[in-house]
């Protein structure tokens, strides 16, 4: 029970990570592998601040949103914005060669080792809920992903932006004739996904552990997310993020021989059956 | 393209006579036999270009000409690797039989994998080769006394090549061998790329529905063509086995996967020779940047994709082409009856 908890916890924060990913790939049909990238700016961030500035944790998690997101405007506008028309081996291509500066990067700045961070005391330890053992941090993380997740939701759901989003999303060259301004519409959402991206990241730290390599590791769980869950809507993904978020957990605990040989076979089994994503459209 | 279709049937026909190899075709592996006598000193690197270019050349097969992408391309090049390190270190070191039965192993993989790979678009193929090359990487992480897990295979004993040419301490032998590998297969994928087979592959890239409607059977098609990439792979990784008589799981990793495309990249895609290139360029880059700066080499590595991808699509064989072409285009002016194609 209490490992379905760290299951669920791993999938939520799985999902706040890969949305930005799902969203980006469903509007522009641009393959980003390196959205982890973004993700491990927020967690150096976030350790920069915690360990060296003494700034307080939860601070820290805005910051290291901002900080994502900044940098997602910025190379949207220099560099991303040419390469939605090319093909997706160059997109594919250009990516990784960001993901590998990316590594080299973090390498040379924070060194290569797993970088740790101090939590608070009110989120370290656990407490008994139902007979059940339950991490305060993993509660945390649950509570704040639950909340972003409704939030995108209503946002997706009810707002102005959310349905041009939508619009654009299902046919975008219909709602480019609208008026709707795909553009600018892609830059802002290139800017919140990034920047969840880096709070995902942030949150991460302490469940994944930091190092350099973290874009190539979360690269195959966030495609394992976008490609499984379908780029049509987000509740795709959130399902997919849940079950390999719980699958990855129970897999590592009771099979740990196996080690991550059971997700990439259910990934390679579910794309054979499905290959359009088990939530995804039949023609997309 | 424009040198296949100017020799045509002719070409086809006779392609082991060196002849009606045209020129530029010839200077090149002249170079390649020069390269011995000139960088004595440099043998192993030699050998290593001649092998990431024939790793390079297996993934040209599908990606520039079946239009496959495939993000999981080592895991051939493992399957051979390990097939071969395995034979010669449990007793038998013959080295071209060991170089086939790995190359067949690596074609039984890629046979079994392909059905995956003609699922999908580029995106969920992207998604399926990296699952595979990561569940044989795990696979081999895993089955330690097999393959001698993180510490690498060791202890691989391999014979006299034919008998008689022993393997040596500078890499004399491993040259010539890696060579006339690299050379041999060279030759059979030049044949087969501008064979009708070739061309339905360039076709099924250029547009697969129209393909299938004329008749072509577009998945067996790429079912073959991925299945001999997988046995050029295979053979890359036992060559790389058998000349530095140790293999460890790099040999599998992301980042190989990831460097065979950069070498396409950089020498240009769907042409064979822009393989031997990018990874000449490859590793001839790689040597001065680590020279260099050894721990931060990946930086540069990444920036020249980016480079690369934004302003310099077809790389180096891309760029002579255009060159080239352009030299007859101004030839074509001045004889203004010889038609336009």
């Amino acid at each position: 029970m209490a490992l379905i908890f760290d299951g669920i916890s791993y999938g939520l924060l799985l999902f706040v990570m890969a949305v930005g990913l799902s969203v980006t790939l469903g509007l522009m049909n641009f393959v980003n592998l390196a959205h982890g990238a973004f993700a491990m700016l927020g967690g150096y961030v976030t350790v920069v601040l915690v360990n060296q500035q003494g700034v307080p944790f939860l601070l820290c998690l805005p910051v290291a949103f901002v900080a994502a997101a900044l940098l997602g405007v910025v190379l949207e506008k220099t560099l991303y914005v040419h390469l939605y028309r090319r093909s997706h081996l160059d997109q594919v291509l250009f990516s990784i060669g960001l993901v590998f500066m990316a590594m080299a990067a973090a390498d040379y700045f924070m060194g290569s080792r797993q970088q740790l961070i101090q939590l608070p005391d009110y989120l370290r330890g656990q407490f008994e809920v139902l007979g059940v053992q339950v991490g305060r941090y993993r509660l945390f993380i649950i509570a704040v992903c639950v909340v972003l997740t409704v939030l995108l939701q209503w946002v997706l759901a009810r707002t102005r932006i959310g349905s041009q989003l939508r619009a654009a999303v299902d046919d975008a060259m219909a709602a480019r004739g609208l008026g709707i301004e795909i553009g600018r519409l892609f830059t802002l959402t290139f800017a919140v996904g990034s920047g969840l991206a880096g709070l995902g990241g942030a949150l991460g730290i302490e469940m994944m552990g930091l190092t350099p390599s973290f874009p190539i590791e979360l690269m195959i769980y966030f495609l394992i997310v976008v490609v499984v869950g379908g780029t049509d809507n987000i509740t795709g993904p959130f399902l997919a993020a849940i079950v390999l978020g719980i699958g990855d957990v129970l897999g590592k605990y009771y099979v740990p021989e196996l080690g991550a040989f059971m997700i990439y076979l259910m990934m390679i089994t579910i794309l054979a059956v499905a290959p359009q994503g088990l939530f995804g459209r039949r023609d997309a | 393209m424009s040198t296949s279709t100017k020799r045509g049937a002719l070409g086809l026909a006779v392609p082991f006579k060196a002849g009606l190899w045209p020129w530029p075709e010839l200077l090149f592996w002249s170079c390649a036999i020069a390269a011995y006598f000139l960088f004595q000193e440099r043998l192993p690197l030699i050998t290593e270009i001649f092998v990431l270019g024939l790793f390079a050349l297996s993934l040209d097969l599908i990606l520039g000409y079946a239009g496959i992408v495939s993000l999981g391309h080592a895991a051939f090049f493992g399957v051979g690797a390990y097939t071969a390190g395995i034979l010669a270190q449990s007793g038998w070191g013959e080295p071209v039989s060991g170089l086939l039965i790995a190359a067949a192993t690596a074609m039984a993989v890629g046979f079994a994998s392909s059905f995956l790979v003609l699922r999908g678009r580029d995106l969920t193929r992207l998604m399926v080769t990296l699952g595979v090359a990561m569940l044989i990487y795990e696979a081999a992480n895993q089955a330690a006394w097999l393959t001698g897990g993180a510490d690498g295979l060791v202890g691989m004993t391999v014979w006299p090549v034919l008998g008689v040419f022993e393997f040596d301490l500078y890499g004399h032998t491993a040259y010539w061998y890696s060579f006339a590998v690299l050379f041999l297969l060279f030759c059979l994928a030049r044949r087969l790329v501008n064979s009708p087979f070739g061309l339905s592959l360039r076709g099924i890239k250029e547009n697969r529905l129209r393909m299938a409607a004329i008749g072509t059977p577009v998945n067996r098609r790429l079912v073959l063509i991925y299945t001999v990439a997988a046995g050029y792979a295979g053979a890359a990784g036992a060559l790389l086995a058998q000349t530095t008589q140790f293999v460890s799981l790099d040999v599998l990793a992301f980042h190989r996967s990831a460097e065979a495309l950069l070498m396409l990249v950089i020498g240009g895609s769907g042409m064979l020779y822009g393989a031997l290139v990018g990874a000449l360029s490859f590793k001839v880059l790689q040597d001065l940047f680590s020279n260099w700066t050894a721990q931060y080499w990946q930086f540069w590595l990444g920036l020249l994709l980016v480079l690369l991808v934004l302003f310099a699509r077809g790389g180096i064989m891309g760029a002579a082409q255009a060159l080239r072409r352009r030299h007859a285009r101004g030839r074509r002016a001045s004889a203004p009856q010889e038609r336009r194609s």
